[in-house]
């Protein structure tokens, strides 16, 4: 086998230098074949195409109705608030709240009544039903979360509020979601 | 894996798990102290390297399967949308086509080996039958495993070949129709072919076990014929055949990657890149090349039913090999006239695959005849004929001495024999190219900025294209496999994401239905693909005098034509791939006002001097000063035709600069590579020798 002598112990010699040279120049390689058939998994082209934002006209959504739309597979609500579903969404203290959050914080200024919000229920998925509940709000009828007429957790098992999905105002009267 | 084993761990955890299932002392005895034989050449890398091809098929289908779609309806976009838009999924299912060929190379050649060194031979004869098992079973992976793209061939290949078993007399069109689960072949018949072709390689992993299993109980062959008989003419299967093995399958994956980076389509058939039309058959039904020889034979005999036995039997008559041929010695090294008609075979072998790719004609047919009952007459007349008179030279004493007896002879029958094996590749290879055998001039070979391995697309070409298309050809022609958002794509015309929603809002798209029931048209957006100019194939007929305009996303991968030899040689090596864009040009620019003399052409056709036939429906598209540019390129026909080409070759293959790109890369790496370890097996090697 291989014999070793003291002095090819004490200095590497230049066979294991081959050795650990292949042996590093196998492992990049293995790691740089294996990137592909990792990537390969994420989103393709036509999938993030299909995510692009989406434009939604809200002359169509009178006060005190909503639409769901969907945008990258997700219900999104578009809430046209009251006045009374404003006042009561903005006087409650907000550090009492489970998820501490200003209702100004959640909604664009200049368009205080349009509440934009994804419609999954922040504890295990279900989608909660509008104008639902004790606030005014949303209410899921999977395990009893409570949403306010701003989309935040009051009551129930979830632990954070509807999550705000990102988007702005091309006009008065039309949004593009994301 | 013949008694208990003598590994003995020493870690603690290696020693519990070893008492519960002795798996680590089963890989120490059969893969690292395991004694090989010292004087084996490169020819026995090659069961590493079919170990390594279905692992790799294995990967790589697992992979497609994640994004393949196997409905009749869906199957041919859900390929397309592998190539344009998953993460490397060009290079994914590049890797899988041609996986395949490099698979079956292999297993040839390994096949071969056996022929020649007598690996068949008692008490090997379990082991060969294995083998033969494995390659019906590859044989019926391969085959089904070609139908799922649901291409012109795929339909068309799947039709011959269920149809061959309507011979089986009473029962055959029972068969067939079990088969298709349908009249004709159909989605029923994809669905089950996807099903069984996910399922078949685990069933050949699980008889390649049996074979390696078999293969352990009667030690390697080796080609001296000699078996093992003391320690000095083994050596330990780590380090030894692992390096070599490495080393072979390094070399074996530069090949490899010629064809995935550079030539992806030179083994394949351009009829392939059109969707399956049950009510047009392909001029030439050809299947992949690693079927040629069997194909030849079946239609050497004029008769259905014994052309169909004749076939079954010229692979079934392999695992009667052992009993054919029962001279004492193993290898054809000692045996001069085996030798010879081992050669003789090879040749009758590739010449059967040439045979297979050209029309049943003429002298091929003679041929192809011929070659049949050479082919039968290897196995059942000279190999018992040889067993019986041949006087074979007298065999090496022992493995040691056949090794020490190496002088320069080593060397020498592995460079005849890999030239033999290169001619007769690029003749196989090549035979798929004449498979169109035209007696048509064939269009000027054109020079093209993205040919060979550094081309690229033309920014501006791509850009002037895009016009022609979008002013000429877009009235009659659709686009359908590009999206708007294909335009700010890297590799692309190269305009910025702004403007390809520019571009994409010019567009008025069809979507709906809305709220009322009603479909509306809307401006486009990226995610938009181009609109096809008639809403079905009906419509497009009727606009056109009865003639289908294609679409036009591959056309320049769908069509080809015949380079003949020994052309078809230097493609291999000059990675010619340009025969769709040269045709695509050539009709553009090849309409006659008057046909010769002599040509009649049918009213409401045109005269094209390159188009098969020369009868084309489609009236001359381009004109001088049709299309003005921006940029100031003249106006010519010339110009359109050569800027669409270009356009449309990009259309077929948005990715092909990032293909050769990565090649590029992945050819230094596997050059270094090599290198590094052709240096380390000759470290590990310096020892035994």
């Amino acid at each position: 086998m291989i014999v070793t002598t003291a002095s090819a112990a004490e200095h590497p010699t230049r066979r294991d230098f081959l050795f650990v040279a292949t042996g590093c120049a196998a492992a990049v390689g293995g790691v740089a074949t294996l990137w592909p058939f990792v990537s390969q998994m994420n989103p393709d082209a036509s999938t993030i195409a299909a995510g692009a934002p989406i434009e939604v006209d809200l002359k169509p959504i009178a006060e005190g109705q909503d639409i769901k739309v969907f945008w990258r597979g997700k219900p999104i609500y578009i809430m046209n608030r009251t006045k009374k579903q404003i006042e009561e969404a903005r006087s409650v203290t907000v550090s009492s709240l489970p998820d501490p959050e200003s209702d100004q914080a959640r909604v664009k200024e200049g368009h205080d009544q349009w509440l934009v919000v994804i419609g999954i229920c922040t504890h295990l998925g279900c989608i909660p039903i509008a104008y639902e509940g004790n606030y005014d709000g949303f209410f899921c009828p999977c395990h009893g979360s409570q949403y306010d007429s701003s989309g935040r957790i009051r009551q129930g098992p979830a632990p954070a509020n509807l999550p705000v999905p990102p988007y702005q105002f091309v006009s008065d009267s039309k949004i593009q979601i994301g | 894996m013949s008694g208990p084993s003598d590994y003995q761990p020493t870690n603690p955890v290696m020693k519990w798990i070893e008492r519960r299932l002795p798996i680590f002392g089963l890989v120490h005895s059969s893969f690292v102290v395991y004694p090989t034989p010292r004087n084996l050449n490169y020819w026995w890398t090659f069961g590493a390297i079919l170990s390594m091809m279905l692992g790799l098929q294995v990967l790589t289908g697992v992979i497609l399967a994640m994004h393949y779609t196997p409905n009749a309806d869906l199957a041919f976009k859900s390929v397309e949308s592998i190539v344009r838009d998953v993460n490397y999924g060009w290079l994914l299912r590049n890797m899988h086509a041609t996986g395949a060929s490099m698979f079956f190379f292999a297993v040839y050649i390994h096949m071969f080996r056996g022929l020649y060194y007598g690996s068949y031979k008692e008490p090997r004869e379990v082991l060969w039958i294995l083998g033969v098992i494995i390659y019906l079973l590859m044989m019926a992976t391969g085959f089904m495993g070609y139908v799922l793209p649901w291409g012109q061939m795929s339909f068309w290949g799947a039709t011959v070949i269920t149809n061959l078993f309507s011979a089986i007399p009473y029962f055959g069109e029972s068969i067939v129709t079990l088969l298709w689960g349908g009249y004709s072949v159909g989605n029923p018949t994809l669905n089950r072919f996807f099903s069984l072709h996910y399922l078949l390689p685990f069933v050949i992993a699980g008889v390649v076990v049996l074979h390696v299993w078999a293969l352990h109980v009667a030690g390697q062959n080796n080609p001296a014929g000699v078996e093992p008989k003391t320690e000095k003419d083994t050596v330990p299967f780590t380090p030894h055949a692992t390096i070599k093995d490495l080393f072979g399958t390094c070399c074996f994956l530069l090949l490899y990657a010629w064809f995935i980076f550079y030539m992806p389509n030179y083994l394949g058939d351009s009829a392939n890149y059109i969707v399956a039309n049950p009510g047009v058959t392909p001029a030439h039904i050809v299947p992949e090349w690693y079927y040629l020889p069997f194909y030849a034979m079946l239609r050497s005999i004029p008769n259905k039913l014994a052309g169909v036995v004749v076939m079954f039997s010229s692979i079934l008559i392999l695992v009667f090999l052992p009993w054919l041929d029962t001279a004492k010695t193993r290898s054809s090294r000692y045996r001069p006239l085996a030798k010879q008609f081992f050669w003789i075979f090879v040749v009758v072998g590739v010449l059967l695959g040439y045979l297979g790719a050209q029309p049943p004609e003429g002298i091929y047919v003679i041929a192809g005849r011929i070659l049949t009952f050479c082919y039968f007459a290897y196995f059942l007349i000279v190999l018992p004929l040889l067993s019986r008179i041949e006087q074979p030279r007298p065999v090496p004493n022992s493995i040691a001495d056949d090794v020490l007896a190496k002088t320069g002879s080593k060397t020498a029958p592995m460079v005849s024999t890999v030239i033999a094996l290169v001619v007769a590749g690029a003749l196989f290879a090549g035979s798929t190219q004449n498979a169109r055998a035209e007696e048509e001039e064939a269009p000027p070979s054109q020079k093209w900025s993205f040919s060979g391995p550094f081309g690229s697309y033309d920014r501006g070409a791509l850009q002037r294209g895009l016009k022609v298309y979008k002013e000429v050809c877009s009235a009659c022609h659709g686009l359908s496999y590009i999206a708007f958002r294909n335009l700010a794509d890297p590799g692309g015309p190269g305009y910025s994401v702004a403007q390809a929603a520019a571009f994409a809002s010019e567009y008025k798209i069809k979507d709906g239905p809305n709220d009322q029931g009603e479909m509306f048209e809307r401006p486009g957006r990226p995610a938009d693909y181009f609109p096809s100019p008639f809403p079905n194939d009906q419509a497009a007929r009727a606009a056109n005098g009865g003639a289908l305009p294609p679409d036009l996303s591959l056309i320049t991968k769908a069509r080809s034509y015949e380079r003949g030899f020994p052309k078809f040689i230097f493609d291999f090596f000059t990675q010619f791939q340009e025969q769709g864009p040269n045709y695509v040009d050539a009709i553009l620019q090849g309409f006659e006002e008057k046909p010769p003399t002599g040509v009649t052409i049918p009213e409401g056709s045109y005269y094209n001097k390159y188009f098969p036939g020369h009868a084309i429906k489609m009236p001359k598209p381009l004109n001088d000063g049709q299309v003005t540019f921006d940029d100031g390129s003249p106006a010519t026909v010339a110009q359109y035709a050569r800027d669409v080409t270009t356009f449309l070759m990009w259309t077929a293959e948005p990715h092909m600069e990032a293909r050769k790109q990565l090649g590029l890369q992945v050819f230094i790496f596997l050059i270094l590579f090599t290198g590094l370890m052709y240096f380390t097996k000759k470290k590990v090697w310096a020892e035994a020798h």
